[in-house]
């Protein structure tokens, strides 16, 4: 399947600063020819580039509202980071109502999807057969992180799908028994707070098809429907999530329903990495439950959504119409919720398929590098002195991409271009021999 | 290959990254996930000793097409009771130290439980030599 990545870039935008390649957590990102290149392969579309980007040159593909005409029968399916979108709204039943009132013949909350996930959690966590610390599979985008830069931490990994499929899956049919329709004229969309969750629906990594089929970005929504639910007076009753279900577009959500004692939930992609750095040193072990997100403060705080994360998610908190009380989920059969296939890990880091030539490899990184600036300008378009040496060994680039060597180069030029020039006509050493 | 890293006595912050720049190395290598969990584990728990109790020292790691033996020297108080060291949950570490989260007593357990050699050489007074194999 073709590698679908979300986070892409407008070349006309682009300046070729180092903001980027500074700020991506895989080094996925190079400027060469004066423009930013992403190296598909380590790009976990966390999005941290679209954050940092002054020029917005980085952008999250998503799916136009015109796909909707595709279905007989369309389902939003939004993300509960869309509930703390709206100032003054304190009602789900009104954002779920203006859903209805664009063009989506139905709605399905993926927070419902996540009561569902919490519940299969709880059960997969009694049987104590998951090796501790269990990790969180909710994020995508640290799915993606582990991995590339995790790979032994795979086995750590809640084996469940994300509440969005677990969502679909009911939605769809829920769908099909309403309308009688066959499944490929029901259209499913994610309303989308993230990059990585729009690549986990077009190339997902744990199964063959998503459910999903498409994916607008809460921003887009957030466009089309903020006058709607200022205005709207007597909604439908459509909102069946409670607080549990709700809670985990914050940080700290999914932890609280787990129902364990000793938990962890982390938040932004620095903090995830060293999270699973301790883990991977066994610092851990002891923790029964960890939440990684890769975003500040959890899904409120995703690159496609609009409200200021803290104050979306003090909104969350005070729903007023979301009944605090778990609701225990009938019939739950947990294992329609696992994963259908394992995560395999992204040999990205590995510099070579065989042991040897890695090492020779190593040892020629260490040689470049010793002689490098190491000021980690960025001006190479490398993220690190590090890294250029490794583009280097990898044929990527050359010694001259350093402004510094290149420098030197040119200092060393120069002074020999001199040397020349003051002796035209030989050196003037004195010449012992006879005449 | 030869790794030859300095391990600061003072900075506790800076513990860990050698561990942790080597780890780098063994997925640049392509080595397989258990050999970097074994390495990751038992090398962290040798670098957390040689800062914590040790004052700082030095850690010299080689890798060859066999094993990965990495040693860890400090010239610090030295181990005083070796069998006692390698009990669970026996520590000597300073209350300052626990209260920085060290010190749990796991320490040189974890390193004989994760490595499949261990061999330490310790003189009162003088100081410490851990030397962790990990076979290929």
């Amino acid at each position: 399947m073709p590698y679908f990545h979300s986070v892409t870039l407008d070349q006309n935008k682009c300046h070729g600063c180092t903001n980027c390649i500074k700020r991506c957590p895989t080094e996925a990102i190079r400027v060469r020819g004066g423009k930013a290149k992403i190296i598909k392969d380590r790009c976990i579309d966390c999005g941290e580039c679209i954050r940092i980007c002054p020029y917005h040159a980085k952008q999250a593909k998503t799916d136009s509202f015109d796909m909707l005409k595709k279905f007989k029968h369309t389902v939003a399916m939004p993300a509960p980071a869309l509930y703390g979108q709206f100032k003054d709204v304190t009602d789900v039943n009104k954002i779920l109502t203006a859903l209805k009132q664009i063009g989506f013949d139905d709605v399905f909350e993926v927070a419902r999807g996540a009561e569902i996930v919490a519940a299969a959690t709880r059960k997969m966590i009694e049987t104590g057969t998951l090796s501790k610390p269990i990790i969180s599979s909710a994020c995508p985008a640290v799915l993606r992180l582990i991995r590339v830069r995790f790979p032994d931490l795979i086995k750590n990994i809640l084996p469940i799908c994300s509440p969005m499929e677990a969502a679909a899956m009911e939605a769809r049919r829920e769908a099909i028994l309403k309308t009688g329709l066959k499944s490929e004229d029901i259209g499913i969309f994610f309303i989308s707070p993230c990059p990585a969750k729009v690549t986990s629906i077009k190339s997902p990594l744990l199964r063959d098809k998503s459910e999903v089929n498409g994916a607008i970005s809460v921003a887009d929504v957030y466009m089309k429907i903020c006058n709607i639910v200022k205005t709207l007076n007597n909604p439908e009753q459509l909102a069946k999530a409670g607080l549990e279900g709700v809670s985990w577009a914050r940080s700290g959500g999914e932890c609280k329903s787990t129902h364990t004692i000793i938990n962890i939930a982390v938040d932004g992609i620095g903090e995830v990495i060293k999270v699973l750095e301790e883990i991977e040193n066994g610092n851990l072990d002891d923790i029964d439950f960890v939440e990684l997100l890769a975003c500040d403060g959890g899904c409120v705080g995703g690159p496609l959504t609009v409200e200021n994360s803290y104050v979306c998610s003090n909104r969350i908190r005070n729903m007023i119409s979301l009944d605090p009380e778990t609701k225990p989920l009938e019939n739950l059969n947990e294992s329609c919720f696992l994963w259908k296939r394992t995560l395999e890990p992204a040999q990205t880091m590995q510099l070579a398929d065989n042991f040897e030539e890695a090492m020779q490899k190593l040892e020629r990184i260490d040689k470049i590098w010793g002689t490098m600036p190491k000021l980690d300008c960025g001006s190479c378009g490398a993220p690190s002195c590090k890294a250029l040496a490794e583009d280097i060994v990898n044929g990527f680039a050359t010694e001259n991409d350093c402004i510094f060597k290149m420098r030197e180069r040119v200092q060393n030029l120069a002074k020999e271009l001199f040397d020349l020039e003051s002796s035209p006509r030989g050196t003037d050493t004195e010449d012992s021999r006879p005449d | 290959m030869l790794k030859h890293y300095e391990i600061s006595g003072t900075d506790f912050s800076a513990a860990g990254e050698a561990s942790s720049n080597f780890k780098l190395i063994l997925k640049q290598l392509g080595l397989p996930a258990d050999i970097v969990r074994k390495v990751a584990i038992s090398m962290y728990e040798a670098e957390i000793n040689t800062v914590i109790h040790g004052g700082g020292g030095t850690c010299d790691a080689e890798i060859s097409d066999k094993s990965i033996v990495i040693s860890f020297n400090d010239n610090g108080p030295g181990i005083k009771d070796i069998d006692l060291a390698m009990k669970e949950g026996y520590s000597t570490a300073t209350d300052t130290v626990r209260e920085l989260g060290f010190g749990a007593g796991m320490g040189l357990p974890n390193m004989k439980k994760y490595a499949d050699d261990l061999q330490i050489k310790t003189t009162p007074g003088k100081g410490t030599t851990v030397v962790l194999t990990i076979n290929l």
